[in-house]
């Protein structure tokens, strides 16, 4: 608690930010948002802003700087178009449980409704993808409107939260005090758990023979990975990780038998359908990973882990829900349950796995073509940084190459756009990441596609000499559209062939280290000098035109119909 | 799971801005109608009532009342089927008094019905019936059996439940608790 004394309300703004441990803003001026900027100009000693070169930019970069970090991530832009430009990420951090506190400029509150020069309701807008936003109007309302946004934003389960300031609330002036938010009436961050259900979930495992664990963003949001891992090795149950879940356990682990989903391995989705009870650990059964609902476990009993009452029940329905954070629910549970042996059941995961490594993963990381496969790369990249570094990926093929394939090591070291999909987030998540993570191998890994999606970051990268590692895997299309037209729409490929410009120009025009490899024989020579570089640097990857993602779960099939290779 | 009943959300909030928008915007998303919606004061001093009749499944009520209380500023949110509450809604219904004193057959309907007059004038008299919708509207084709109804309106459901106290009261008490504690450590 501060002593009261008075100030503006741009000042305020800073001084709160400060106040909640922000490190670096990342974001953008304009108009309506002049008078922070203006204050923030007096305080460069004391926080760092990061301006990127589109609000877009921004946003993801916060997101990454959260996924990496922890931490909440802070964005700043103007009204109208800046706060705009600013929904996308807003939206992407919403699906995916990311901490963001999004400050937006607004015109000064006598013209609010006016239409005025770039007035915008962003609140109205930003209203269904926000975990909760505000407009204040006020200069008093200020510091306790910040408070409670990186409460909210932060606390249960995360979410993006706006506060739109009206310019003559940065304006004005105010009595200042900052006091932080550590309750709200009606908001409940954590569901108390319920002790009956523990002792249900643990009978239920205990009398299993065949249980099976999934684990999602959840367990690294609670900063669970060591409950969950005294869970797991307790009961001695295998596990299978959410896109979202990836890197809550090293790949390595005994128990750990991969990725679930669409493009996830096939034992994970296979054996779905075959045990006998499923135990969901923070994570929400998205319809990327259980396929038709119709067709999802129906033979199994179900205990979900799970933090939001709202997700419990939704997609599938459960036999004993455990509501709370499972920082807490975990450690109860592995009280209670027994110490099991699972080998044998574990081992049909490894036969499947088997089946998997013979038609996909050799031919994939070991390919006997000319033209170069991602997983190659993604190969190289392991047995060159043996697993230490934070990937950042775009979304598409290759986000599921580098997912299926990096081997996931250390904590919160894979950071994509599950929920929302979305291409552009991978360059400026990545620098986001690099950012709240100096000290660690930020490897980005992006499409053709997707990179010219938020291309313009280069700047931001060099202004700032942020050495993110891009590899960028450029086979000329946009791949993942162009395998379901190949598989789906009779090889019709309608707008998915790119006519790119000459990236390595592109790299040199923003003072990027650059390479590009077309054969095999360079590849490990490039990854080499690109994870030596001390400055950023674009390793463009030219791969086969059209390879396709498999393992597949064609959309509205079952997770037992998942498809080894194309049928057609 | 996937029989159609109407049920009646009740939800406890404070008194926030923009509130009213994040919880229609629930329903709009699932195309779920809302039949209709009232909001009141409570028993409980600041804490608004929202009162939300829709037709749906009893898996998408369920849904969407947690929606509801996921929201930071709602404190809860119950669903209930017909059974569960006592609800009431009131219709108003405009007459042209010319019609009125033509017959006593208004009167008759208006006696017999339960209803009662509120404003007389020269030119139109208006009716006002409360009780369930069945009644209101039953009032409604009685009166306009000769198109005597100029006007008619009818408002949201309001609802109290068969619980002694307010529901919420429970919840709050704890709530405070939590707080005491919070401030203690």
């Amino acid at each position: 608690m501060s002593e009261t004394r008075k100030i503006t309300g741009s000042e305020a703004v800073i001084l709160s930010l400060i106040e909640e441990g922000t490190e670096v803003i990342f974001g953008y001026p304009g108009g309506a948002i002049m008078p922070v900027y203006d204050a923030l100009y007096g305080f460069a000693d004391r926080i760092k802003h990061v301006l990127t070169r589109h609000e877009q930019g921004a946003i993801h970069a916060a997101e990454g700087y959260a996924r990496a970090t922890g931490k909440v991530g802070v964005v700043m832009a103007t009204s109208g178009p800046g706060a705009t430009n600013l929904i996308t990420g807003i939206a992407d951090a919403m699906i995916d449980s990311t901490p963001i506190v999004a400050i937006t400029g607004q015109v000064g509150a006598a013209l609010l409704g006016t239409d005025a020069f770039q007035e915008t309701d962003v609140v109205g807008i930003s209203m269904p993808v926000t975990k909760w936003n505000i407009q204040v109007t006020r200069p008093e309302d200020i510091p306790g409107a910040i408070a409670k946004a990186f409460y909210i934003a932060r606390s249960g389960r995360p979410g993006p939260v706006l506060i739109d300031l009206t310019k003559n609330a940065q304006f004005g002036t105010l009595d200042y005090k900052y006091e932080k938010c550590h309750f709200i009436r009606s908001y409940v961050p954590k569901p108390t758990p319920d002790e009956s259900k523990i002792i249900e979930a643990a009978k239920l495992i205990n009398s299993a023979q065949k249980p099976y664990v999934l684990v999602g963003q959840g367990v690294i949001l609670a900063n669970a990975e060591e409950e969950f891992r005294a869970f797991i090795e307790k009961s001695g149950i295998p596990f299978a990780w959410t896109l979202l879940g990836a890197s809550a356990m090293p790949i390595d682990h005994p128990l750990n038998v991969g990725m679930l989903g669409m493009h996830g391995n096939y034992a994970p989705n296979i054996k779905t359908n075959e045990c006998d009870v499923l135990i969901a650990v923070g994570m929400r059964f998205d319809d990327r990973v259980t396929g038709d609902l119709n067709r999802y476990a129906k033979q199994a009993k179900v205990i979900h882990l799970e933090i939001d009452p709202a997700e419990v029940d939704k997609n599938v329905k459960t036999t004993v829900a455990v509501l709370g954070d499972v920082k807490e629910t975990l450690p109860l549970l592995t009280r209670l349950v027994e110490k099991r042996d699972h080998s044998q059941w574990r081992k049909e995961f490894d036969e499947c796995y088997e089946i998997e490594k013979q038609k996909v993963i050799q031919h994939e990381m070991y390919p006997s073509k000319p033209g170069l496969t991602m997983a190659e790369v993604i190969r190289r990249i392991n047995e060159q940084t043996n697993g230490d570094a934070i990937i950042v990926t775009d979304v598409g093929q290759h986000q599921m190459i580098a997912s299926r394939y990096f081997k996931y090591t250390n904590k919160r070291s894979l950071i994509t756009s599950g929920g929302l999909g979305t291409m552009g987030f991978g360059l400026p998540a990545a620098m986001g990441a690099k950012i709240g993570k100096p000290d660690k191998q930020v490897i980005c890994v992006v499409g053709d596609g997707g990179l010219q999606m938020t291309i313009q970051e280069f700047g931001t990268i060099m202004e700032y000499n942020i050495p993110v590692k891009i590899v960028l895997l450029n086979n000329h299309f946009l791949g993942m559209v162009r395998q379901w037209q190949q598989l789906f729409f009779e090889r019709r490929y309608s707008m998915t062939e790119l006519k790119n410009p000459d990236f390595m120009k592109v790299a040199e025009g923003y003072e990027l280290n650059h390479q590009k490899v077309t054969e095999r024989a360079q590849l490990d020579e490039a990854i080499s000098n690109m994870l030596k570089s001390d400055k950023a640097f674009l390793l463009e990857v030219v791969v086969e035109k059209e390879d396709n993602v498999f393992p597949m779960v064609p959309s509205g099939a079952s997770v037992s119909d998942i498809l080894l290779e194309a049928t057609n | 799971m996937s029989k159609i009943e109407q049920y009646t959300i009740i939800a406890f909030s404070e008194n926030a801005v923009g509130l009213l928008n994040r919880i229609t915007i629930i329903f709009t998303r699932r195309h779920v109608n809302i039949e209709s919606l009232t909001v009141s004061e409570s028993s409980l001093h600041g804490i608004h009532k929202f009162t939300i009749v829709v037709n749906t499944t009893q898996d998408m009520v369920q849904k969407i009342t947690k929606q509801i209380e996921k929201q930071v500023e709602v404190l809860k949110a119950y669903y209930f089927t017909k059974d569960e509450i006592i609800f009431q809604e009131i219709a108003l219904y405009k007459v042209s008094t010319e019609a009125l004193l033509k017959s006593n057959m208004i009167e008759t309907i208006v006696r017999e019905s339960n209803a009662r007059i509120i404003e007389i004038t020269a030119e139109y008299t208006v009716i006002e019936k409360t009780g369930h919708e069945f009644e209101t509207s039953k009032l409604f084709a009685e009166l306009n059996k000769h198109g005597y109804v100029k006007q008619f309106t009818r408002s949201g459901r309001i609802a109290v439940t068969r619980s002694n106290a307010e529901l919420l009261t429970e919840f709050l008490n704890a709530r405070q608790q939590e707080q005491i504690e919070l401030s203690r450590n």
